[in-house]
């Protein structure tokens, strides 16, 4: 099947049902998404799916076909992924920073949708687990973000 | 686990070593000054002992330092080199910063060394301030025998040698050369700790943008050429062994797949990918029977069975601490309580699943690529499982995604076995990963804690406690403490210090079936929330203020008496009793002290009921860890640590029944989500008494403060965690 990940398309010759997650960690090599859970609990697997934060562990492969899938990787190519990285490096946001390529790409895709969110806006979409507790600093860096 | 304080090793100068003939860096190692003067006279040389560099400062002005500890969120890779940094005078962001290998000259514990006790700045702090500071001496003289003037005379701004008379200067990078020939000067001083110039600042760390943009690597993330992927399936309880695959060729056959292998306690398949070996092993129908296990687990094992165990547990009871005469004035008191407490089983949930890549090399060395907090006692580990010399074993410890006390060597808790057992078997290199259902199968867990109280409390304040502490803790199972010499079996019930004239703290040793392991803050992380519960249940039975009760507790300790002053002045001033707050929900607030891993926290939480379940708004945090590196650091371990805190006071519990856990991935097994997460306010005091720890010290305090404000509130006092067993509707 093919696979566009961050505009380039890809030929990947995996199972139909294998999750998105190992086809972007071992068929392309990107490593940036991470493996967590496995079911879809904690988010730190987070893709965009045309622009939707998507949980990739549980997501076929062959469901995604045809679509623009962004990883990690491309975060700093749009102005509003430079500009939440930038908060959270302002904010010293990450710890063992397993989870933040999710946060990072929830907040962006977020900010993208709703460039001045409410609390209420932060709370609904910033819904990943972070093991370290970072939650205080990912919400002041997703404002930063929105204010810059 | 102990601490050493005291400096073990001393600079030494390795620059001429033969591996870097020719670089043109002044390499400074470490070696203990006795073993080095034996080697010497053996040797009959002065030569330092051939071993790896410790900090490189490199020509182009940089230097390269291997940290004896392990990163995995807490900030080390940062806080070493703006202590070395420092004495060195070099910016700390112009370091870059690797794991180091096993052996010397990291083991600075005193021929080991672990990432773990919240130890690893306050334990290494004199030897990294004597490592900068002497090359920081070289350098001078570096230049001074270049310019022909005496060293006294100059002197240095960040990144070079200054001589104040001529104005001359010299970068260390062009004096680097130079230095290499210097010995190694003896007792150089330290800077004044009042003209610091990074020490004791907020600097930022230097790994958080490879950390918000994907590029920062973990084990999972390795890879070497021509590896296979490895999932495994394990037995259900250990004590079994797989006898069959009865569907193996089946298995074999499926996508992908190399082989499938039984192993100790566990089924693996070998394939191309890691997703096709999942697949493969997860399909697989294992037939279990009896095997081998240092600690099997009982078919009928539960936890509530063990809870009922340890509190009917009547044995020997160790004495840990006594003063003055608790029984006695027990039995001549009017008012005493009560009570027995107890804390569940928990997963450490670092969201990083465990994984190992082993690769055995044509000279017959093993390398390994693996998460762990100890990189010598894993070596030692895998060489008996690989049935090779441990110095034939490279460990490459990886940064870690959380541990949070995961990746100690615990026997049948960690994937190396599996690993090299595999890469023997296929041939090839073999990256074992554990799936978040194997994890939880094989985590060695926070033992269930059990405590029995006795105290006796009169208008002035309590005048007995006594309690028995039931259990078992991680040192006594994996470094051999005996019970009354193991603290974290005990630790945040024993080691508290208000004056308290008569008191009797005892361990009664019951085994525990499950394989435990340390968790942030140990014994500290059930034990306080125990006993600063049972001190609010004495302070409500004699109509006290739980805040002036503890004040009044403390009259002989200024250090302490300081602490929780200052947490009810950030708090804005203590509030007992029920309040509404200005969203109209009834809120109240409570609050406990901790004397962790050499710190000391004094905690208010503020919490509300909704919809039957508690709901923690606010949390401050008084710290006293006698003298800082990095406030900013300090601050983020104590959010961290009071995330962890709330997490296990609200919700986490781990049950088991019939020999396995209940669940076995997070939907089971929720852990703090983002909207439950309270603000924080952190307040840091430094004390200048000696250095205490960071990363555990602001979880212990969390738990009390909050089940305290819930006593208040809702009437009802919580013994057993975590809150969300209990109905608050």
């Amino acid at each position: 099947m093919q696979l566009t990940v961050n505009g380039t398309t890809r030929d990947v010759d995996v199972d139909a049902d294998t999750p998105l997650l190992w086809v972007i960690r071992e068929e392309l090599g990107l490593t940036g998404t991470k493996y967590g859970c496995g079911v879809a609990q904690c988010g730190a697997c987070t893709v965009l799916v045309d622009g939707i934060p998507t949980r990739s562990c549980v997501t076929p492969a062959d469901s995604v076909t045809g679509t623009e899938i962004s990883t990690i990787e491309a975060v700093r190519e749009t102005e509003v992924g430079k500009r939440v990285v930038e908060a959270w490096v302002e904010n010293q946001v990450p710890q063992c920073g397993y989870c933040q390529s999710g946060q990072v790409l929830t907040a962006a895709a977020l900010l993208t949708e709703t460039p001045q969110p409410s609390d209420d806006d932060i709370e609904g979409a910033m819904i990943n687990l972070c093991r370290c507790g970072t939650y205080n600093k990912i919400r002041a860096a997703v404002r930063g973000a929105a204010e810059g | 686990m102990g601490i050493m304080q005291k400096l073990t090793r001393q600079p030494v100068n390795v620059s001429r070593r033969g591996f870097l003939t020719g670089t043109g860096a002044l390499v400074l190692a470490t070696a203990l000054p006795a073993r080095r003067s034996r080697a010497q006279e053996a040797a009959g040389e002065a030569e330092p002992p051939a071993v790896p560099a410790f900090l490189e400062l490199r020509s182009d002005g940089t230097a390269l330092f291997r940290s004896p500890f392990i990163e995995g969120g807490q900030g080390i890779f940062s806080a070493l080199p703006q202590i070395v940094g420092e004495e060195l005078d070099l910016h700390p962001e112009l370091f870059t910063v690797e794991s180091a290998p096993p052996g010397a000259p990291f083991d600075i514990m005193g021929g080991f060394r672990f990432t773990g006790g919240s130890s690893s700045v306050r334990s290494s702090y004199p030897l990294m301030r004597q490592l900068g500071a002497t090359a920081r001496a070289m350098l001078i003289e570096a230049a001074a025998q270049q310019w022909g003037v005496d060293a006294a005379d100059l002197t240095t701004e960040p990144g070079k040698v200054v001589n104040p008379e001529s104005g001359e200067s010299l970068g260390y990078g062009e004096l680097a050369g130079a230095a290499m020939d210097l010995p190694v000067p003896a007792d150089v001083p330290l800077r004044d700790p009042s003209t610091f110039r990074w020490i004791r600042q907020p600097l930022p760390r230097y790994d958080v943008h490879d950390k918000s943009t994907g590029r920062a690597n973990y084990a999972i993330d390795a890879s070497v050429e021509g590896m296979l992927l490895a999932a495994v399936q394990h037995a259900p309880r250990l004590g079994l062994a797989p006898v069959s695959v009865t569907n193996r060729a089946e298995i074999e056959g499926m996508r992908g797949v190399h082989s499938v292998h039984l192993l100790p306690g566990a089924v693996a398949v070998v394939a191309d990918k890691f997703w096709q070996a999942r697949k493969a092993v997860e399909a697989a129908e294992v037939e279990w029977g009896p095997g081998e296990a240092s600690w099997p687990m009982p078919e009928d094992f539960s936890s509530q069975g063990f809870r009922d165990t340890l509190a009917n547990a009547d044995g020997e009871v160790i004495e840990i601490e006594a003063q003055g005469d608790a029984a006695g004035t027990l039995a001549g008191a009017e008012t005493v309580l009560e009570a027995e407490y107890d804390a569940p089983f928990l997963v450490h949930g670092q969201l990083e699943p465990p994984s190992t890549i082993a690769r055995f090399n044509d000279d017959g060395t093993l390398d390994l690529w693996l998460p762990n907090q100890a990189p010598e006692m894993f070596q030692g580990a895998a060489a008996e499982v690989a049935g090779i010399a441990a110095e034939n074993i490279r460990i490459h410890s990886q940064i870690l995604g959380g541990f949070f006390g995961r990746h100690f060597l615990y026997e049948t808790a960690n994937p190396y076995p599996q690993a090299i057992l595999l890469a023997k078997a296929v041939g090839r290199p073999v990256k074992v990963q554990w799936t978040r259902e194997e994890e939880f199968l094989r985590d060695a867990v926070r033992p269930m804690g059990f405590a029995r109280f006795r105290g006796a409390v009169s208008a002035e304040g309590p005048t007995a406690l006594s309690v028995e502490v039931v259990g078992e803790g991680p040192t006594g199972r994996w470094y051999k403490a005996p019970a009354g010499q193991d603290p974290s079996a005990t630790e945040g019930i024993s080691g508290k210090t208000y004056a308290i004239a008569n008191r009797h703290i005892g361990q009664i040793y019951v085994p525990n079936p499950a394989v435990i392991g340390y968790w942030r803050a140990v014994g500290h992380s059930m034990h306080d929330f125990m006993y600063e519960s049972f001190l609010d249940e004495l302070a409500g039975a004699a109509d006290l203020d739980p805040f002036e009760m503890r004040r009044g507790l403390l009259s002989d300790s200024e250090r302490h008496r300081t602490l929780l002053e200052t947490v009810g002045t950030l708090s804005g001033g203590w509030k007992p009793g029920v309040y509404e707050a200005e969203d109209g929900s009834q809120r109240a607030r409570g609050v406990a002290m901790a004397s962790p891993f050499g710190s000391e926290v004094a905690v208010i939480a503020e919490v509300s009921i909704d919809g039957g379940e508690v709901a923690v708004h606010q949390v401050w945090v008084a710290i006293d860890p006698g003298q800082i590196v990095n406030p900013a650091t300090i601050e983020a371990q104590v959010q961290s640590a009071v995330a962890l805190g709330v997490s296990q006071t609200l919700m986490e519990e781990l049950v088991y029944e019939n020999g396995e856990p209940t669940a076995r991935n997070f939907d089971y097994y929720p852990f703090l989500r983002p909207d439950q997460m309270p603000q924080v306010h952190v307040e840091i005091v430094e004390s200048g008494a000696k250095m205490g720890g960071i990363g555990e010290p602001g979880l212990p305090a969390v738990g009390p403060a909050i089940v305290n404000a819930v006593a208040v509130l809702t009437g009802q006092r919580i013994r057993s965690l975590p809150l969300s067993k209990h109905d608050f509707g």
